[in-house]
């Protein structure tokens, strides 16, 4: 076919596009996989019956603003990533900021416990378990996100899945948290994290083979 | 003067403009088929085909271009996408004569010929199934409208449209696979 062809094919009859279908999209998504995570949250993990009185500590919206930063940004840097010709910006620079915050803080609070009481610090009693939940709320909002990332346009493949596998650990976190009865920093600057680089590792997997378009 | 050209020409497409989309879409190929020559040295009779391919990647996508964006810088992005997809696939990354490198841009310089692609779009169009074949047959080779389509194939009008979509998405992705 000759391209002159090919141009006049594609341009008669061309339809108004709808631009704010992308973030109609992604909202969706978003929804769906919290809401999803928070229904197995609710009923196969069963929510923290402490979780009102803990809200009376500070501690507990420190781990609630740091998932949520993390979501954001992580957010942030999908929604980039699935547009050609766009700039990361500062996302990554938001996300090591966080995390090495939590990680000031979680050194903090070990310097100033006896040394016999670092290591419940460090691991509470939920470490075992911990990264590995946080992962399974967040493949729900993984399978959406990387859905709707292959009706988009990435063209840096492991990048985009892997940022869409940071942005649903995150959310998974968040919702984890309404489970999980851990507060220490240390114990979330560890356990938290290596919950949300889980999916990062399998989107960064995934994304090459799942995003190529 | 080339950035606010095609985007305003790609931001009234947008809203349905199809003769503006034309012009956009012919000024397009001129830029890339001169960029996808210096690039495919070592290939010329693949210029054709991945320019068609652009070309389809571009009207497929287009709603991932934001109205603020600037446009060259996405249609950059999209090339080099579709380029080193193209040499990964072939495993022939010795054809590139050097690195891709950022400033070797798709609007530096231009030519001007009309040229084939190696395979048959026609023939392409043929394995469709008939609820993309048809639509996109009366609509975008015959410019029929979409309601007369929808009154030829008894599909409805939302079905023409869709059809139209999957369908260009479909022959994309042959296009893609016989590379």
């Amino acid at each position: 076919m000759k391209t002159e062809d090919l141009v006049s094919l594609l341009s008669t009859g061309a339809e108004p596009v709808d631009l704010r279908l992308p973030s109609r999209r992604w909202l969706l998504a978003l929804a769906g996989g919290a809401l999803i995570a928070f229904l197995l949250t609710a009923g196969l993990l069963k929510l923290n019956p402490a979780l009102w009185h803990a809200t009376s500590q500070p501690m507990f919206w420190v781990r609630e603003s740091y998932c949520m930063v993390l979501g954001v940004l992580g957010f942030i840097a999908v929604v980039r990533l699935a547009r050609p010709g766009l700039r990361l910006g500062l996302a990554p620079v938001g996300i090591a900021v966080a995390v090495i915050a939590m990680w000031v803080l979680a050194l903090m609070t070990l310097a100033a416990a006896s040394p016999q009481d670092r290591a419940a610090l460090i691991l509470g009693h939920t470490a075992g378990a911990c990264p590995f939940l946080i992962a399974l709320l967040a493949a729900p909002l993984l399978a959406a996100l990387l859905a709707v990332m292959r009706s988009l346009a990435p063209t840096r493949l492991r990048w985009a899945g892997a940022a869409s596998g940071f942005a649903a650990g995150s959310v998974g976190a968040l919702v984890y948290t309404l489970h999980c009865p851990e507060l220490a920093p240390a114990f979330i600057g560890t356990w938290y994290l290596f919950g949300m680089l889980i999916p990062t590792a399998i989107g960064a997997w995934l994304g090459p083979r799942l995003l190529r378009w | 003067m080339i950035e606010e050209r095609l985007r305003s020409l790609m931001l009234q497409s947008l809203a349905g403009d199809a003769a503006a989309y034309r012009i956009f879409l012919d000024e397009l190929t001129t830029h890339l088929r001169s960029y996808l020559r210096r690039r495919l040295g070592g290939l010329p009779e693949e210029v054709e085909d991945l320019l068609q391919e652009l070309l389809l990647a571009v009207h497929n996508k287009r709603h991932t271009y934001g109205p603020k964006q600037p446009l060259t810088p996405w249609v950059q992005a999209i090339a080099r996408y579709k380029l080193v997809d193209l040499l990964r696939r072939r495993s022939r990354s010795d054809v590139l004569t050097d690195p891709l490198v950022e400033d070797d841009q798709v609007f530096a310089r231009t030519a001007n010929d009309a040229a084939e692609a190696q395979y048959d779009v026609a023939k392409l169009l043929r394995g469709l199934p008939d609820r993309q074949r048809l639509p996109i047959l009366y609509v975008k080779i015959e410019g029929a409208s979409v309601t007369d389509t929808a009154i030829r194939t008894g599909m409805s009008e939302s079905a023409v449209k869709v059809g139209v979509h999957r369908g260009l998405k479909a022959l994309a992705e042959r296009i893609r696979s016989i590379e």
